[in-house]
């Protein structure tokens, strides 16, 4: 066991915990934010994504002793007041059946769109394809993307 | 207009009470209804338990809170905007929520076979319009005017001369009257909350990423544990050693534990699962006990057959090469038929086990006590759950108490509530609260699989290419898949299904459209190459078959209804345009009818490097009204991806004993690069009473699919997976 100094969602904290413990069970065990979600646990699904200095990873296969001083974002701290671009999207085009995979999702999109303001069908496919959606709203969360990137530019 | 009774032998479906601090409540049961002209005989006595209740405050708030799981169907938004309709409030002024459950005071709390909605329609409807009548009754009474005076509107009531008052403000009144024992429902066409698209109620908290699923309950205390169970189908637990686990840090104890009901008692049929006996290592922490579970040093033996995939092919093969003792069904002369064939066409069509792989791996949280019981979590069936932890953990059923959560999916697999279990025998073990937590391993190798299926048909076609005979001879793990009374039983003069069941000892269960999920897709298929023998168009050579079923049916008992089926057909041929010729896009139909609803659909598909996509998919719907358009597309749209998914990529094999796929890395699930580009789905506007969508929208896929892939690649597919066949989606 060590103690680690995080940035969660833009607050210190401090864990004390394995050094080879996956950030998704820091998060979820002993942060208690549990809006990153266990699906797979080796990287393959992408319901624990979460952001590292804004860029997108699986938490399941992040040691919390890589993490260092980079900024972690959940989907908690996503935004403030649950109104990123994406979060509406999300509910304007009533994407959710499950629900289980959604807040992955959203946060892998974020990072597309950090990184590609204006994505085409293809650009989309391609960077969303790590993330499973059990449920099958492939079509909607395209186009809940689309709708996001016009608010957003 | 409908008049509707509240009452059966002299007692009310429904209770109400006014609240302590203003406003009332109306107790009623979800699924309990009198249609007008049912025999009231046919209502069993439990469905008199009030299971659902409706709130109005004195501000006017309106509270539905639904006792029925979710697990991704949308019932929780669909069944209250059922309520609020016809209590006729603003749906703004609603709030769902998911009723506080215990097994000793609610019944029937089961999500399956897409039957929610269409079990609950009438109770529903009955409820709000029990509570409207009941506020009206108690504003004329306010007033003193007849209630014949009053209308309603949006949570508002109104007198003739122009007075009106909200529902809260009466709401206190309304509460001390007395059940009225008949109300009015809307007509249809004055619906003004049905069959508009209302998002999802949980939709913000789930895009924020607020705890609602099981495996976000935590409590104070409470540990958590994994199992570790045998690695392959007929293998038992031989020996345990674990000292190294057990010293590890976190790590509160290693057991073994069972899960076996005590002699005299029985399995509840939810309790399917082929290990009883487990090792659980439990712990501080869910990364501690995962890693605890590698040190654990476990040793297994035999204690029955090991199975394999290549035997079951086999096996499977020699039964759909036999002849059935009797057959399931025999209309006409079908060896007459065949013998005065002009053409025979006989295709074989196969399917592999599926897991079920819901996003949330099964998990449950218990804390059994001496005298008490305290289970929660993402299970279809608490009532059966209930009874089995009664006997095994040895306690009366009035002191298990089980919570259901929202549901990271279930496709069928959380009918299967032994990880509910587990956790209890292992919380009653340890003496402490414990989440149990399967890791994604745990799940899909040791499902309760979608059974592999082998099914041949022939078609016998005379020399005017009318379909004459039509064989159908099907084997499957557990049972056959063929629904000998679906189409096209009635529709063909001479008609003969036999069954054949494959013995195994690899645990196999309902899977998202049971049985139909293979059916539909090789039916369609089948259907194709029939008509394509005959030299017909494909949608005109089943209308034709329809046609036959209305006009002159075949046989007495034919599980579907002809119109509504052909009706889906036109709908679909008329919106695809079927017929016109697009430069370089492939199509295929397929039709299908099970779980009360039908679909048709078309699947467009492209070449694109040599690979097929699918650039649309279009849909037509016959499930009577539609509650809520925005999910009821949802529904349909994630139920294709799932059957294109899984016919093209999915498979569980076996050898022997051991599943020889546990994690998303070599058991392919369909991605957003293989989903189709676009999806129009079109509903049949009939008026009829509502019917399910969870399930009907993912059996016809596979069939449009195999349809488009023909005329696309020139090649048939025979065998599911696809992928084997080295084809892949672009």
């Amino acid at each position: 066991m060590a103690n680690y100094n995080l940035r969660i969602n833009g607050k210190m904290t401090q864990v004390d915990v394995d050094s080879d413990t996956p950030m998704l069970w820091v998060l979820r065990d002993h942060i208690k934010l549990v809006g990153t979600k266990f699906g797979c646990g080796i990287a393959q699904c992408g319901a624990c994504t979460i952001h590292l200095d804004g860029e997108a990873v699986r938490s399941c296969s992040v040691p919390v002793s890589a993490v260092g001083a980079k900024a972690i974002t959940t989907i908690e701290g996503l935004s403030e007041n649950g109104d990123h671009p994406l979060q509406k999207a999300w509910i304007e085009h009533d994407v959710p059946q499950c629900g289980y995979c959604q807040a992955g999702q959203i946060m892998n999109a974020a990072s597309l769109l950090d990184k590609n303001p204006n994505p085409s069908d293809e650009d989309i496919a391609r960077g969303m394809n790590g993330n499973i959606c059990r449920c099958g709203t492939y079509t909607r969360i395209k186009k809940a993307i689309k709708t996001a990137a016009a608010e957003m530019s | 207009m409908t008049l509707i009774k509240t009452t059966y032998d002299r007692r009310s479906f429904m209770k109400a009470s006014a609240l302590g601090g203003g406003g009332m409540m109306i107790g009623f049961s979800w699924l309990a209804s009198c249609k007008p002209g049912d025999k009231a005989s046919d209502i069993p006595k439990e469905w008199f338990n009030v299971n659902a209740y409706l709130k109005i405050e004195k501000n006017g708030m309106v509270t539905i809170m639904s006792p029925n799981p979710e697990i991704g169907q949308n019932v929780k938004t669909a069944m209250p905007m059922i309520v609020a309709e016809e209590l006729d409030v603003d749906w703004k002024n609603v709030i769902v929520e998911q009723a506080g459950l215990n097994t000793r005071d609610y019944t029937r709390q089961l999500a399956g076979g897409s039957q929610s909605i269409r079990q609950g329609w009438q109770s529903l409807r009955m409820a709000g319009a029990t509570a409207r009548r009941m506020l009206l009754e108690a504003a004329a009474k306010e007033w003193s005017v007849p209630v014949s005076e009053l209308t309603t509107d949006a949570g508002t009531i109104k007198h003739s001369s122009g007075k009106s008052m909200g529902y809260g403000d009466v709401a206190s009144v309304a509460g001390t009257m007395t059940v009225p024992e008949e109300v009015e429902l809307k007509d249809p066409k004055d619906f003004k909350i049905i069959g508009t698209p209302v998002g999802n109620v949980d939709a913000p908290k789930i895009v924020t990423g607020e705890p609602l699923f099981g495996l976000d309950v935590d409590r104070e205390g409470m540990l958590t544990a994994v199992i570790i169970h045998p690695p392959a189908f007929g293998m038992k637990l031989k020996s345990l050693d674990a000292a190294a686990a057990k010293a590890m840090p976190g790590i509160k104890d290693v057991i073994t534990i069972s899960t076996e009901v005590p002699e005299g008692a029985e399995y509840q049929w939810s309790d399917t699962n082929a290990f009883r006996e487990l090792v659980a290592v439990v712990g501080n922490s869910t990364w501690q006990v995962m890693k605890a579970k590698k040190a654990v040093n476990v040793t297994w033996e035999p204690d029955s057959n090991l199975e394999s995939s290549l035997d079951h092919e086999v096996r499977l093969t020699a039964l759909v090469k036999k002849k059935a003792k009797e057959a399931s069904r025999k209309d006409g002369n079908p060896t007459l038929a065949f013998k005065n064939a002009a053409q025979v066409v006989e295709r074989t069509y196969t399917a592999p086990f599926l897991a079920h792989n819901p996003m949330e791996p099964m998990n449950f949280f218990a804390n059994v006590t001496k005298d008490r019981a305290e289970l929660v979590g993402p299970t279809q069936t608490p009532e059966f759950m209930s009874k089995t932890a009664a006997v095994v953990l040895g306690m009366p059923e009035d002191k298990i108490d089980i919570m259901m959560t929202r549901m990271g999916g279930g496709f069928g697999r959380r009918l299967y509530g032994h990880f509910g279990i587990e956790a209890a025998v292992i919380s009653q073990k340890i003496g402490a609260p414990v989440k149990l937590v399967y890791s994604r391993e745990d799940d899909m190798t040791q499902g309760t699989y979608r059974p592999a299926y082998k099914v041949t048909y022939r078609a016998a076609l005379d020399k005017n290419n009318k379909l004459t005979g039509l064989h159908i001879r099907g084997a499957g793990a557990h049972g056959s898949p063929v629904f000998k009374d679906r189409f096209p039983a009635g529709a063909v003069d001479n008609y003969l299904v036999e069954d054949h069941t494959l013995e195994s000892n690899i645990s196999g269960g309902a899977w998202r459209a049971p049985r139909s999920n293979f059916m539909a897709g090789i039916e369609s298929a089948f259907l194709d190459e029939v008509a394509e023998a005959a030299g017909k168009d494909p949608i005109d050579f089943r209308l034709e078959l329809f046609d036959k079923a209305i006009n002159d049916p075949v046989g007495e008992k034919n599980d579907y209804d002809p119109a509504r089926y052909a009706g889906v057909l036109k709908m679909v041929k008329e919106k695809a345009n079927w017929g016109a010729n697009t430069p370089g896009v492939h199509r295929g139909v397929s039709v299908y009818y099970c779980h009360n609803s039908y679909v048709a659909q078309v699947v467009d598909l492209v070449m694109d490097n040599d690979k097929p996509k699918v650039k649309k998919v279009w849909c037509a719907v016959d499930c009577g009204i539609v509650v809520n358009p925005s999910n009821a597309r949802n529904q349909i749209e994630g139920g294709l991806i799932d059957g294109i998914g899984h016919s093209m990529y999915s498979a569980i094999t076996f050898k022997d004993g051991q599943p020889e796929q546990s994690n998303f890395n070599n058991y392919r699930l369909i991605r957003h690069s293989e989903a189709p580009l676009e999806i129009e789905t079109h509903f049949v506007d009939n008026g009829i009473d509502p019917t399910g969508l969870g399930e009907p929208g993912l059996p016809p896929i596979s069939g449009a699919l195999m349809n488009a892939l023909a005329n696309a690649t020139g090649k048939r597919m025979y065998n599911q997976p696809f992928v084997n066949d080295a084809l892949v989606l672009g």
